[in-house]
């Protein structure tokens, strides 16, 4: 789950990261409430999950209520990259002596946590990476040893950051690593971090990635579910606990397993279609499931035609015939099915289908992926 | 002693796992646990223990349940343990078994945190280097006619044939590797072994791992990679293949179609930065010398011509 700026700027601050007073604001009001409570000058900041805010306009200074309603007016409700910006942060300005880069991620190739720390902060990270990468110091931190003060700190003096902020930005990357261990984060970056005149090293801005799997042990997550940016189907879906992304295209995907249903998107797509959704239903396909998935497909009105490729393992064939025809009486759905069924008792599977008594051009079976995911196509396009 | 782990070889070709290996089951009083375990078992696979704390002297259709895995190996000679717990108590029950002496372990639990899994993996590397690690999120591992772990339905494996030519599987995603085993039947071309690493960031076993494995044994004579976006897995696997292995391969990659930013649904399948792209990864198999199908049953198909070759 990817956080908002303001948010994890509050994760931050519960590992005693340093960040600057402010407060989350929803409307022009709040907005000047929150500026009068972190004090002047302030900078009113829109709260969007995508990079160039500052470029679109959505980061400003305000020095009096008024500037901050103009501002916070403006901002609010606009549109960035796609992103309708529906809060804005508002916090006190803070005086800037340099920008700095700090970032941890696991990296999967090396089995390790990856610290990657630059000097040259504020800009895009994967830039420095190209014009300059020397100018990226990358120390591999082994998960069970943890990062030392000594180690951190050597890091910083790789990465020629002044002399006067070593110490500062050393004591912020043991705080930040343990923000991203304890914390649970896939990604813990700040940029920039920031030396003030008055030698105080600070983050600025701070994106957080927290690790889904790992939300049984943070109670305090909850707060960020309920601000995800979710369309209505991810949504619904999610409610009835599937694993749903919704694309943009006009066949509706329902799939038993994550590489299958991946694998269902690629054959789709490779026959001329494209995929509205992915959809994994997980192993026990059955009635209840079958019924909640095709809710979710049919509340999504680009779909033209329904693509179900089961392939049985575990999951038996026959079952998943039962619940689609099941799930098809209490569903009445906007587009007909094709089904795939293939593996442990698919001939049975098939056969129930045949026999349900379901009209062939509201259900139809296919034996191979391929040709399912044709005729699926040719339905979207001629419905 | 050399002598003999080689003639061992020779016997019990298929790699990691074989008619010998014997399984304790880390939660085999648990709905998971028992469902898998007994399947495992009536596959043939020898499932000697379970593995459950509190509930020594029980016993699961009578396998027998001890209280720690140091039990169970001491009653039972087990060496390999098929661990199916929750995802908070998989990395407790992953340490518990290499330090009870168990030499590979399939995981197979669900939503273990990365953190947890960065953590055990070095754990292991530092304190146990002789235990393999399978997964977790995996559906485990099958060498068809000898040993099953794990929850893949043991009939849609071919079992090999004893001149070839026999095909070695190795997968991040766990349908469609059932899928592979399914149409290689179909194409009556036997498996000596079929691996599942899993779908999570920090596998126990890489493609490579199970490459190298492959290509030492004498009883895999091609092998089939299926692989996914994220991470970079594959092109590691690629650069290996061009430097070591001498065997056909076939490989598909999932996912061509996958948007940037979005988890498809395994924690590890994620392109992000630009990185992990399909097209990445098809374009370094392929300079590695492997016939890339588009989809499932086109890699199987690629490797039924492959197999017509000998």
């Amino acid at each position: 789950m990817d956080l908002f700026e303001y948010q994890g700027k509050q994760y931050f601050a519960r590992y005693d990261i340093a960040v600057s007073a402010g407060g989350v604001a929803l409307t022009v009001d709040e907005a000047v409430k929150q500026a009068e409570l972190a004090q002047y000058p302030v900078v009113i900041k829109a709260q969007v999950q995508v990079g160039g805010r500052g470029k679109a306009g959505g980061i400003k200074l305000a020095n009096n209520a008024e500037e901050v309603r103009t501002h916070a007016t403006n901002i609010l409700g606009m549109d960035i990259k796609g992103h309708v910006v529906k809060r804005v942060w508002v916090e006190h300005a803070s005086d800037i002596a340099e920008e700095y880069y700090a970032s941890f991620t696991l990296d999967r190739s090396a089995k390790r946590h990856l610290l990657m720390l630059s000097a040259q902060g504020g800009v895009e990270i994967e830039q420095v990476a190209v014009t300059d990468p020397t100018a990226i110091v990358k120390l591999y931190v082994n998960p069970i040893e943890g990062l030392s003060l000594e180690t951190a700190r050597r890091a910083v003096v790789d990465a020629r950051i002044s002399q006067k902020a070593i110490d500062g930005v050393a004591a912020m990357l043991v705080k930040l690593y343990e923000c991203f261990t304890k914390g649970d984060c896939d990604l813990a970056e700040i940029n920039p971090l920031i030396l003030k005149p008055n030698g105080e090293v600070h983050a600025l801005d701070a994106k957080v990635t927290l690790d889904d799997n790992a939300a049984f042990r943070h109670p305090e997550w909850d707060e960020y579910r309920a601000t995800e940016e979710l369309d209505e189907r991810e949504k619904l879906a999610r409610e009835k606990n599937l694993q749903y992304i919704g694309l943009d295209g006009t066949v509706g995907i329902i799939a038993n397993g994550a590489g299958l249903a991946m694998s269902t998107l690629d054959v789709v797509n490779q026959v001329g279609g494209k995929a509205a959704n992915f959809l994994d239903i997980g192993g026990g396909a059955n009635a209840e499931l079958m019924t909640a998935a095709l809710e979710v497909i049919n509340s999504d009105t680009k779909v033209k035609s329904i693509f179900i490729n089961i392939f049985g393992g575990i999951t038996r064939g026959d079952e998943v015939a039962k619940g689609i025809v099941e799930a098809m009486k209490r569903v009445k759905l906007r587009a007909p099915i094709v089904i795939r069924l293939d593996g442990t008792n698919a001939i049975e599977g098939r056969a129930i289908i045949a026999n349900a008594g379901i009209d062939e051009s509201q259900l139809m079976s296919r034996s191979t992926m391929l040709e399912a995911a044709r005729v699926a196509v040719d339905l979207a396009g001629k419905n | 002693m050399l002598q003999s782990i080689s003639q061992e070889r020779i016997n019990n070709m298929a790699i990691f796992v074989n008619e010998n290996t014997k399984v304790l089951v880390q939660g085999l009083t648990g709905g998971q646990g028992r469902f898998h375990g007994l399947r495992n078992r009536d596959y043939g696979t020898q499932v000697v223990a379970g593995v459950t704390p509190g509930k020594a002297g029980q016993d699961v259709e009578g396998i027998p349940v001890y209280d720690s895995v140091e039990a169970a190996v001491i009653a039972t000679g087990a060496t390999a343990s098929f661990i199916a717990v929750p995802p908070k108590a998989a990395p407790a029950a992953i340490l518990e078994a290499a330090r009870a002496g168990i030499s590979f372990i399939v995981c197979i639990t669900e939503g273990v945190p990365a953190q947890d899994e960065a953590r055990v993996f070095a754990n292991l590397q530092r304190d146990f280097p002789k235990t393999r690690l399978l997964g977790p999120n995996c559906p485990g591992i099958i060498s068809p006619g000898k040993c099953n772990i794990g929850i893949t339905a043991g009939e849609i494996a071919a079992l090999p044939t004893k001149h070839g030519p026999n095909v070695g599987i190795v997968s991040r995603s766990g349908t469609l590797t059932y899928q592979a085993l399914y149409e290689l039947k179909q194409l009556n071309i036997g498996v000596s072994t079929c691996v599942g690493i899993g779908g999570d960031p920090v596998p126990g076993t890489s493609f490579v791992d199970c490459l190298a494995e492959f290509q030492a044994d004498p009883e895999t004579h091609a092998i089939i990679m299926i692989g996914e976006i994220g991470g970079t897995a594959e092109e590691e696997a690629a650069e290996f293949i061009t430097n070591h292995v001498t065997k056909p391969m076939s490989a598909y990659i999932a996912g061509v179609t996958a948007p940037a930013g979005k988890k498809m649904g395994h924690a590890g399948a994620i392109v992000s930065g630009g990185k992990g792209t399909a097209q990445g990864k098809m374009d370094a198999l392929r300079s590695a010398g492997v016939m890339i199908g588009l989809n499932p049953t086109e890699a199987c198909d690629l490797m039924s011509q492959i197999v017509a070759g000998f």
